[in-house]
This record gives C-alpha cells, structure tokens and sequence, in this order.
C-alpha cells in the first residue's frame, strides 16, 4: 500500500467516525431524515456504480433489488431478528441478481439493459399479483423496534461497507478484469478474461447491497404497498446521482448524491406535481452537459490524469 | 372460451403489438437509437386521440391521418434536435448505444411527467365501434377487427415501403452496414432520421390503434415499449417479419394466459418468453449467429 493510499484510508475512517457521531448533535427530525436520505441513495449509487461503473453497463433495475429488500422487512420483521432479515434479504438478492445475471449478462449489454428495465415493473405486478390474490390485503404496516438512528448507522455502516469493498476491489485482479471489460469486451475475452464470470459477480455484489439498504429503509414507512416499494424514481435517482458525481471514480456517486438529494428535496416539496417533468430535465442536462461526471470535470480542470 | 375467440383476440393483440415493435426496430436497426422513451409516444397520441374524440366529435380515423404525419415530424425532429449531438459527440461509436439510452430515459420521465400532469393517473377510455359482431360463432367487438384490419395494411404497407422502393433499399442498406453504405453515396444521418421519424409516426397510429379498444393510463407507456422491446429482440433486430410473428405469439401467449390462468400474470409471460429466447434463441427466433 502506498504512502496515498494509507492516507485515504486514514482520512476515511475519521470521516466515518465523524458521521457516527454526528447524531448526537443535531436536533430535530428533519435534518435525521435528510440526512438518512442523503445515506441512502449514497449507498445505492455507490452499489449501482459498484457494477455498471467500470463495465458501463447500465442497470435500470435499482429499486427491483431494493423494493424485495423492503419487502423482506415486512414480512419477516416480526418474525425472525433484525440481523435475520437482513441476511434473508442479502440472499434473496445475490440468488436474483443470479438468475437476471447468468440470463442476459452471457450477451452484449442490450440485452441486459432491456431485461433490467422492465425487472421493477415485472416485480411489481408479480408482488401485486400475489398480494391482491393470495393475501387478499395489497398493502402491509412494517412493525419494527428500528429507530431514525439506528437506521442511520446502519445506512452508515453500509456506505462504509460498499465504498472500502469498491476500494480494496480496485487494487485485486477483478478490478483489473473490470476496467479492461468496461473498455473493450473483445480484448478482455481475449486476453483470457471470463467476461461472464466477473460480470455476474459483480452484479450479484451490487444488487446484495441495493437489497440491503431496501430492508434496512423499510421501517421508515410503516406502512408499504407494491407502488411505493417499487417507485420508478428511485431507480431514476440513483441513476442521475451515480452519473452526475462520475461512476468511475471510487466517491463520485457519493459526491453527485449530496447535492441531489438536497436538490430533489426540495423540488419534490415547492413542485410535487411536476416532480418527475424536473427529474427528467436535471437528467438530460446532466447527460448532455456533464457527459463524465463531476470528477471528470474536476480532472480535466485540474490538468490531472 | 371458444378457440375463434382467442384466435381473434389473440391476432387482434399480436397485430398491435407487432406494429408496434416494427416501429422501434426501424428506430434501433437503423438510427441504432435505443429508445426508453417509446412507449410514451405511444400513450401520447392515444390521449390526443381522446381529446379529440371526446370534446371535438372527431372520428378516430381522421385523427389517425393526422397523428401519422405528426408522429413522424415529432421524432424526426427529436432526432435531429437531441440525438444528432449524442451521435456526433460519440462519433456512433458503442458509447451512443449508452448515451442514448440514458437521453431517451430522461425524455421518458418529462413525456410521462407531462401527461400525468394533464390527465392524471386515471385510466382513460372512449367508445368507438363497440357493436358486437358474429364471425363463425364468436362474437367480437367491431373495433377489435378495425384495430386487426390496420395492423395488417400498416404492416403490409411498411413491408412493401422497405423491400420495393428506393428509399427502403436505401434505409436497408443503413441497417445493414452503416459503416459501407456513405461509400454509395448514402446519407446515413439523415436516412437514420428518416427511418428514426417512420418510426414514430408508427408508434403513432399504434397509439391511436390502442386507444379504440383499451383503456390506457399515463404510466402505461413503459409496459408497451417493454413488450416492444421483447418482441423486437424476439424477431431479431431489423427484422420486420420476425417483429410480425414474434408480435403475433406475445399476443397469443398472453391471451392465453389471461383467458385460462390469470390476467395479472401477462407481464410474467412476456417475461417467460423473453428468457427463453435469451437462453436458447439469443439472436432472435430467425438471428442469424452472431451479429
């Protein structure tokens, strides 16, 4: 490890326990929910930049992971402990991300773009279906001893998790493997890489988290229908953060998600019936305008790399 | 349920959804634009449609003669306006297929955003032609057959358009190789817009075709780009043909569910099938191997 590399580690973990304690001084719920708000979709762009940054796969699919991730908690919050569902969780996602992976991720990245796209609708009315015709009742109260902090902390814990694998993940031979798929698929099966095998891990490592945050955010609701769980914009969202801050870089989703969530905040609050004519718009001006992130941007001012 | 009726229906449905998936085919094997925002201009026409013949007393016939035309100004000049930069800036390289992803999934959520906004979340509908005909024992409704009979000529006409005529050698020749086709003196920007605009004005008439004989909400439009999607993958991309007969046996399979098992469960079939397809056929009923 390197002289840099030890200070970014170093730096990191002060920032953790900075934000670790961070609850003990702020007052009032709102800046908690913000602030947890802000968390969550940290986490989710950083998974979601986990995978579809280095191989530039896009995945359209974020809130199908999170959404199951919810629904873990509400059924199984009663039943098994808090540390039980969230591993229940961990692998309902992995054996997902699986089947979705090994199907379509053999194939050029269309395909996988496609399937993803239409995996939260297709959760949604199989969740639906089964909530309307088998229980009879479409909507479930989430009944959990989980308070605002220790969601926090858990989001927290989380990030930590998701951004030190990402780093440690960089410096193995699968973050090489990476790289040379995001750049060219055809030189890296030729230089002896198995394209599918690297691929599906990671998506699997991806999608385990997504499903993670989802069991860990569903005590905030209380209560949870398929459309609320499985809301298009969240995987809209992580998409725009992931984008804005640069997926590449290790704290680029992290950096687009600050400004975002606070940006979204406050649109969905002053607009919320033309909330998602603005989600679109900051979108397209972000692909148009920042086509490689804010720290691409830095870079290039910066005369760095 | 006789089996005339699920003929019917299922013919009815696959039609639609066939024409539809041409559209996109046209959109994405020529202009090689993954477009996310599809389904939206198919849903927009259909509410068009429904102003029209609900407040105005128009005819949806008369509004299909002039979605078709506008349709086709719409996307072509969405083509021109907000993709030609992403092709240029890309050099129509693999990033395009990414970049125009995600562009076209921004303009899904303002076109969704916007209608919601108008329309709300409600599901809408009009009558037109809902007398019930007799064929062979079955009764259907008369809509039902227009939507069938226009599927076809639509259909047909677009064949013949691409496979007899000059211009459709010319948007073939794009399809096929891009790279060979301005080596004979072929535009490939503006056939790929031209093919890009054909493209709409069929998801157009398909919208207004939809909005005869279905109800249709403001969220609606992802489930039909999807199910275009499936189909176009299906048939094999640029293939107008496969879209045909893979559009033909979505709307069966579905019918069928939905007639012997659940209605709810259609979504899950498409999905059924798509993996299949993927696993065993991953270049489409008729690919050839390899791209």
């Amino acid at each position: 490890m390197s002289r840099r590399e030890l200070l970014g580690w170093g730096l990191g973990l002060v920032a953790l326990l900075g934000l670790a304690l961070l609850p003990r001084w702020i007052e009032g719920d709102y800046v908690l929910s913000l602030l947890i708000s802000v968390l969550m979709y940290s986490v989710l762009a950083t998974a979601w930049a986990l995978f579809s940054g280095p191989t530039r796969y896009i995945s359209l699919a974020t809130v199908a992971f999170f959404g199951v991730g919810a629904y873990c908690t509400a059924v199984l919050g009663e039943v098994l402990p808090w540390a039980g569902v969230l591993a229940v969780a961990l692998v309902v996602g992995v054996v997902m991300a699986l089947i979705v992976g090994l199907a379509t991720l053999r194939l050029s990245g269309v395909y996988f773009v496609i399937f993803s796209f239409g995996l939260a609708e297709l959760t949604k009315q199989l969740f639906t279906w089964y909530e309307v015709n088998i229980t009879k009742d479409i909507g479930r109260y989430v009944f959990v001893d989980v308070t605002q902090q220790d969601i926090y902390w858990q989001l927290l814990a989380l990030l930590a998790l998701v951004l030190g694998l990402r780093a440690l993940i960089n410096r193995t031979r699968l973050g090489l493997a990476l790289r040379v798929i995001g750049e060219d698929e055809t030189v890296a099966v030729h230089v002896g890489i198995n394209t599918t095998v690297v691929k599906v891990l990671l998506f699997a490592l991806s999608a385990a988290f997504i499903t993670v945050a989802g069991a860990i955010m569903a005590p905030r609701w209380t209560y949870i229908d398929p459309s609320i769980a499985f809301a298009p914009t969240i995987s809209f969202q992580t998409l725009i953060m992931a984008l804005l801050g640069g997926p590449g870089a290790l704290l680029g989703p992290v950096l687009g998600a600050v400004p975002l969530v606070l940006l979204f905040e406050y649109l969905s609050a002053s607009f919320p019936n033309h909330f998602s004519i603005l989600l679109g718009l900051v979108f397209m001006v972000i692909v148009y305008l920042v086509p490689n992130g804010l720290v691409g941007l830095l870079r290039r001012k910066g005369g760095g790399r | 349920m006789n089996p005339i009726d699920i003929l019917l229906a299922g013919a009815t449905l696959g039609g639609l959804y066939g024409l539809t998936a041409m559209g996109l085919t046209l959109q994405y094997g020529v202009a090689r634009i993954m477009n996310l925002s599809y389904g939206e201009f198919l849903i927009a026409p259909a509410f068009l449609t429904y102003v029209l013949v609900s407040q105005f007393g128009w005819s949806p016939l008369w509004v299909l003669g002039v979605v078709m035309p506008l349709g086709f100004v719409l996307q072509w000049g969405i083509y021109q306006l907000l993709l030609t930069p992403l092709v240029r800036r890309t050099g129509a390289g693999p990033a395009l297929e990414v970049d125009s992803i995600l562009a076209t999934f921004g303009l899904l959520f303002v076109v969704q955003g916007l209608m919601l906004v108008q329309f709300g979340g409600n599901y809408h509908s009009y009558d037109y032609l809902s007398v019930p005909v007799n064929i062979l024992g079955s009764t259907v409704a008369a809509n039902r057959l227009l939507v069938l009979l226009f599927a076809v000529l639509v259909g047909g006409g677009l064949y013949l358009l691409l496979t007899r005529t000059r211009m459709g050698t010319v948007v073939r020749a794009v399809s096929v190789a891009p790279r060979f086709a301005p080596l004979v003196g072929i535009h490939v920007r503006q056939t790929s817009a031209l093919a890009y605009g054909i493209g709409g004005a069929l998801v157009a008439v398909c919208g207004v075709l939809v909005s005869m004989f279905l109800p249709f909400s403001a969220s609606m439009g992802t489930m039909f780009a999807m199910k275009a999607l499936i189909v176009v993958i299906m048939g094999g991309v640029g293939n107008l043909m496969g879209c045909l007969v893979a559009g033909l046996l979505l709307g069966f399979a579905e019918t069928l569910v939905a007639s012997f098992v659940d209605p709810g469960l259609t979504l899950a079939v498409n999905y059924a099938l798509f993996l299949l397809v993927l696993l065993f056929r991953p270049t489409g009923l008729f690919g050839r191997v390899g791209r």
